[in-house]
């Protein structure tokens, strides 16, 4: 399709969302308004018919769930191949895993836990356009943190981790630098011959790397084959297409290579390629190539473009990479992003569920959620929440900007403020929960104030 | 191509060939091109012409075919009258010509000077008697596609299935994939397979559809026409055997299908016409070329409803810009800005467009290539990739679907930009290529010979040409000498670059214009050479127009009146040095001669974002005209192309020599057939 093959990387049991993923709730099945979060990803890349997907899962058992539920909900939709490979190999080490899958010309490698309705189809374009050698979706990264409760410290950091410094060129087209926020001490540094080339470079702080990257096949086969250590795309790659743009080793050494392989018909597309690259440069440029090509372009070829795409500010663009983002994402989904949850809003702009049983004098508030099977006593108070599946609620109880998973008891006059409340909790009467943001598993919790 | 023969020799007995066009109908004073009236009273005697020409906009010439449809009044109209107006939409084109709408490339047929009015008529009374069989072969085309669709899908379907099982399968020592879902129906392939073929069935049934006449009605129409034609041919006794009008004329009907007209609609019909006539020898053959004689009417965008029609057809989304300049209603203009990111979103939808084409198509778009040359070599090379990648469809013929294929791609092309002439006589020349394959040939055969005949033409009629240009051009430039150039041609850089090699001693005044500011990349790289330079922008041309000895343009296309089609600005610049008396040296290669006559650069030009016009760069103080782009008072204009007289032409330098403007014909009709289609 257009020549892309697209790969979406999955994780496994991230670290970083400790007690909300387990063994059983892999990180790409973690419900984000009572879905998978990888839902949202393949609706995103079905929508752009992008049906031949290939997912790769850290992990066995991991890779077993997630099959199991593709299978279950993208039957008839969807060409799914789910690959497992070991855990904590990096995003550099599971695409190394499934690299002798691609074949065609371009890779899409989204991440499993984007959250997003910027099209993929945008960043693929603009990759060919510029016959980039990888290109980077860049976002402005949603308001972070619950606008009402004051976390600021806690915020700041999560902010810096978030953003990214990025370095672009005036036309905000080639992407120079880029580094993740987090990693940046006191200063960046950037290369003199890029900005000699450039001229100027806008450096950013506002974006975010939305981990959609499109990749051309052999270059990033080069990288991962060449530089065992690379670990993760993000970290490790990227930095490195951009850091040797003008003095690319790689594609230059990867070409010959293939040069090399199968000489003549290869080469010839080299030729192609390289005629377009340069034909942007100078409009008057093809005839000095023809004059070179008898020697060997590798003159030529020590440059590569890395390009980015900046959606617009319209579009909303998340990942779930953290707790707080877990419950920004979901409070978004139900919020500012409704047409990315798919379901249809009532008139009090909330979802319930047909089968919820509500008590008397309860008010459900505008951006909320509850969904099948679940019960709430009298006079309770829901708002800008979640509510998963099966659970109950007793009276008095007031859930204020919070998740609540699947399978939760609380009793009553609980009050749970902007907290994730995992599978299968019991809250007892009168548990006061405040920006508590991991609520452990299968735990029961009696009378505490948090 | 003898480079060293002199220039009045090469010319002279050609000239004398061409003498038949009066030298007033090639080239009319400047001074008409306002004047309607003018130009009318030297056409045959046009008794209906005030009235056909009160609808028309001041500035247009109406076409002399108007007049000679007029002096035979009971010729045409006896071809016309019997037909129902809405019979079909080709029908409806030819009877909309006497009447008078006014359509830039019929004014190229009608006003060319190779055709003589006995011949037109009655290649415009040959065509009507064509269309019931256009019709019909429309027809027998969708027909084919409807029977061939579910085999074929079916076949897509099973190799897509085997192919996801094997990829599954493969045991690979790294990490294996587990299907996790399959698409049972596939749904996506039988779509995507669906898609392309909806978009070459809608291209078949357009005709029929609208054909609403029963068969009795047809036949009466086709024996009107028969009759119409059989008391047209005694009337016009010295009809010519249709050998020099009808050879020489299918190239500007293919050419005019490749204008943005009605493309997709005349997708088939195009590739109809060549394939039977193949085969089919005898007096088919010059009935179906005089048929292409009939140029079909370019896109009209002030037509609203067939705007609107092209819309729902066309990939790229094209909101029009609501501001148009009244005179320039008929040229496209969409509010940029919003193509480009639509086209984006929508990468993985166009399934039929090759990758390769549509990395063009979006380069054209965003401007990243400009240039005739430049955007012409492109062009070639995504056909070159996507005729590599190519396969033939089960139960069709490479001959037809390869042809229906390149069309698609550029009518692609054409929604992200029109195409330049040049483009146009490249594809022409690759249509033609296809046509023309052997039927011996196997598959592999005929795509390499496509793609080897795709590298010889970029070969030999640009880079080539090219260098014939530069050794021809490098004469004319002496010691002590002060060029002028305007913008940045790729040619003229080249002239420059190399004279400067030779160690000639000369200056080099580059005059630019506001917006593209494209002569400041070409200053650079002259500079950067260490030639002298003098950077000016158009605004001071008629004082540096004193100090210069020579003018050095290059040109978008040269018209076969003389006209140099070009950059807008280059007008301005021929006739201030025409003014001072300054030769005026176009160079030009010979691919991009077009046998179009055009007096102005109305009537076919392209234009370009209004919004880099009203805006400058970096100096939001200037910014005056910001958001008033909905004043319904303010129009703004930004033409891409402008017409230059043959008049301020003193020599055009091409591949085939120096030559005057009025020897363009010449290498038109000369060089075409046996070079240009190689």
């Amino acid at each position: 399709m257009m020549d892309f093959q697209v790969v979406v990387l999955a994780g496994g049991t991230a670290k970083k969302l400790a007690p909300l993923v387990s063994k059983e709730v892999p990180k790409a099945l973690l419900p984000v308004a009572n879905r998978p979060v990888l839902s949202y990803v393949l609706e995103l890349l079905e929508s752009s018919n992008l049906k031949d997907l290939i997912v790769v899962v850290e992990g066995e058992d991991a890779a077993l769930r997630v099959g199991g539920w593709i299978s279950g909900a993208y039957v008839d939709r969807l060409h799914v191949e789910v690959a497992a490979v070991p855990e904590d190999v990096g995003t550099a080490g599971a695409l190394r895993a499934v690299a002798h899958h691609l074949t065609a010309n371009d890779v899409l490698i989204v991440s499993g836990d984007l959250v997003s309705d910027v099209p993929p189809g945008a960043v693929a374009a603009t990759h060919r356009r510029h016959g980039a050698v990888v290109t980077t979706l860049l976002c402005y990264a949603p308001v972070s943190g619950p606008s009402d409760t004051g976390s600021s410290a806690g915020k700041d950091k999560v902010k810096k981790s978030r953003y990214n410094i990025v370095g672009l060129d005036p036309t905000r087209q080639l992407l120079l630098h880029i580094a993740a926020g987090a990693e940046v001490e006191k200063d960046i540094r950037v290369q003199k011959n890029i900005l000699r080339a450039v001229g100027q470079l806008e450096i950013r702080a506002d974006l975010m790397d939305a981990h959609m990257y499109a990749f051309k096949r052999t270059v990033l086969q080069d990288v991962l084959d060449q530089k065992d250590t690379f670990h993760s795309i993000r970290q490790d790659v990227l930095p490195y297409l951009v850091r040797t743009q003008l003095r690319s080793e790689i594609s230059a050494n990867g070409l010959h290579k293939v040069e090399d392989n199968a000489n003549g018909r290869v080469s010839s597309q080299n030729y192609v390629t390289w005629m377009s690259q340069h034909r942007e440069i100078a409009p008057s440029a093809y005839q000095e190539l023809l004059a070179l090509s008898p020697r060997s372009p590798e003159n030529a070829l020590r440059t590569h473009k890395c390009c980015a795409y900046i959606a617009s500010k319209s579009k909303y663009c998340a990942r779930l990479n953290s707790i707080q983002a877990f419950s920004d994402i979901n409070r978004d989904v139900v919020g500012e992003a409704s047409h990315l949850s798919g379901y249809s809003f009532s008139s009090q702009n909330n979802i319930i569920h047909p089968s919820a049983e509500l008590g008397s004098k309860t008010t459900v508030g505008p951006q909320c959620m509850l969904a099948e099977g679940s019960q709430m006593g009298d006079k309770c108070s829901v708002k800008r929440s979640i509510i998963g599946r099966h659970c109950r609620i007793g009276s008095n109880v007031k859930i204020v900007n919070s998740v609540v998973m699947n399978h939760v008891t609380i009793e009553d006059g609980c009050l749970v403020q902007g907290s994730v409340i995992c599978s299968n909790v019991h809250l007892q009467e009168r548990v006061v929960l405040k920006d508590c943001q991991e609520f452990g598993v299968c735990s029961s919790c009696c009378r505490s104030h948090l | 191509m003898d480079v060293r023969r002199g220039q009045r020799t090469v010319i002279d007995p050609k000239v004398r060939q061409v003498g038949f066009v009066p030298a007033g109908a090639t080239r009319p004073p400047a001074r008409s091109h306002s004047v309607p009236t003018d130009a009318c009273s030297s056409s045959p005697p046009a008794p209906e012409l005030p009235l056909s020409g009160s609808s028309l906009s001041p500035v247009m010439i109406p076409p002399p075919r108007h007049s000679s449809a007029d002096g035979l009044p009971s010729l045409s109209r006896s071809a016309a009258s019997p037909v129902p107006i809405p019979a079909s939409p080709l029908r409806r084109d030819t009877v909309q010509i006497p009447i008078g709408s006014y359509n830039p490339s019929e004014s190229v047929l009608g006003s060319s000077p190779m055709i003589s009015p006995s011949s037109r008529l009655d290649a415009v009374s040959e065509f009507s008697d064509e269309v019931p069989t256009s019709a019909w072969l429309g027809r027998s085309g969708s027909g084919k596609f409807a029977s061939s669709f579910p085999s074929s899908s079916g076949e897509m379907m099973t190799m897509k299935i085997t192919g996801g099982g094997s990829g599954g399968g493969g045991n690979t020592p790294k990490s294996s994939l587990t299907t996790a879902s399959v698409v049972k129906a596939l749904p996506g392939v039988s779509e995507k397979d669906r898609g392309a073929l909806i978009e070459v069935q809608n291209e078949g049934i357009s005709k029929p559809q609208k054909q609403k006449t029963s068969k009795a009605e047809r036949r009466a129409i086709q024996e009107a026409q028969r009759a119409a034609k059989a008391a047209a041919k005694e009337a016009g006794e010295a009809v010519k055997p249709s050998a020099s009008s009808g050879g020489a004329l299918p190239a500007s009907k293919q050419g005019k299908v490749v204008k943005p007209s009605s493309q997709k609609k005349d997708g088939p019909q195009v590739t109809a016409p060549v394939v039977p006539s193949e085969k089919k020898v005898g007096d088919r053959i010059p009935d179906k070329d005089r048929k292409k004689d009939v140029p079909h009417p370019r896109m009209q965008f002030d037509d609203k409803h067939r705007v609107e029609k092209a819309k729902r057809r066309a990939v790229v989304n094209q909101s029009e810009a609501r501001n148009r300049v009244e005179l320039f209603r008929h040229l496209p203009q969409y509010i940029h800005g919003t193509q480009l990111p639509d086209l984006e979103s929508k990468f993985f939808q166009l399934d039929p467009m090759h990758p390769s084409v549509y990395k063009v198509g979006l380069q054209y778009l965003s401007g990243v290539i400009s240039g005739g040359n430049a955007r012409c070599i492109a062009m070639l090379l995504a056909f070159q990739e996507a005729i590599k990648d190519y396969s033939t469809p089960p139960e069709k013929a490479l001959v037809r679907d390869l042809t229906a294929k390149i069309s698609s791609y550029v009518s692609f092309l054409i929604e992200c930009r029109p195409l330049s002439i040049s483009m146009g006589n490249a594809i022409k020349f690759l249509k033609n290529r296809i046509a023309k394959l052997p039927h011996t040939l196997s598959e592999s055969e005929a795509k390499s010979s496509l793609q080897s005949d795709i590298d010889r033409f970029i070969n030999e009629k640009i880079v080539i040409a090219d260098k014939v240009i530069v050794g021809h051009a490098v004469t004319k430039i002496r010691d002590g000498d002060i060029l002028l150039t305007y913008g940045s041609s790729s040619v003229v850089e080249m002239i420059l670059l190399y004279a400067h090699e030779l160690g000639k001693q000369f200056r080099v005044v580059l005059v630019d214009s506001r917006p593209k500011l494209e002569g400041q990349a070409l200053l650079h790289r002259l500079v950067a050479k260490g030639l002298n330079c003098t950077y000016t922008h158009i605004n001071a041309i008629s004082y540096v127009m004193q100090e210069v000895t020579r003018v050095f343009l290059g040109a978008s296309s040269v018209l076969s009146n003389g006209t140099v089609y070009s950059r807008v600005g280059t007008a301005c610049v021929a006739m201030v040095a025409n003014a001072f008396q300054i030769p005026v040296l176009i160079c030009c290669e010979a691919y991009k001669f077009h046998e179009r006559v055009q007096l102005d650069s109305i009537c076919s030009n392209e234009l370009g974002d209004p919004d880099v016009i009203s805006k400058v760069a970096g100096r939001n103080d200037l910014n005056h005209l910001e958001s008033w782009a909905d004043n319904e008072n303010l129009q703004l204009l930004n033409l891409i192309y402008d017409a230059t007289p043959s008049d301020y032409v003193s020599m055009i330098i091409t591949d085939y020599g120096m030559i005057p403007p009025t020897s363009v014909p010449v290498i038109v009709r000369e060089y075409r057939r046996e070079h240009l289609w190689i």
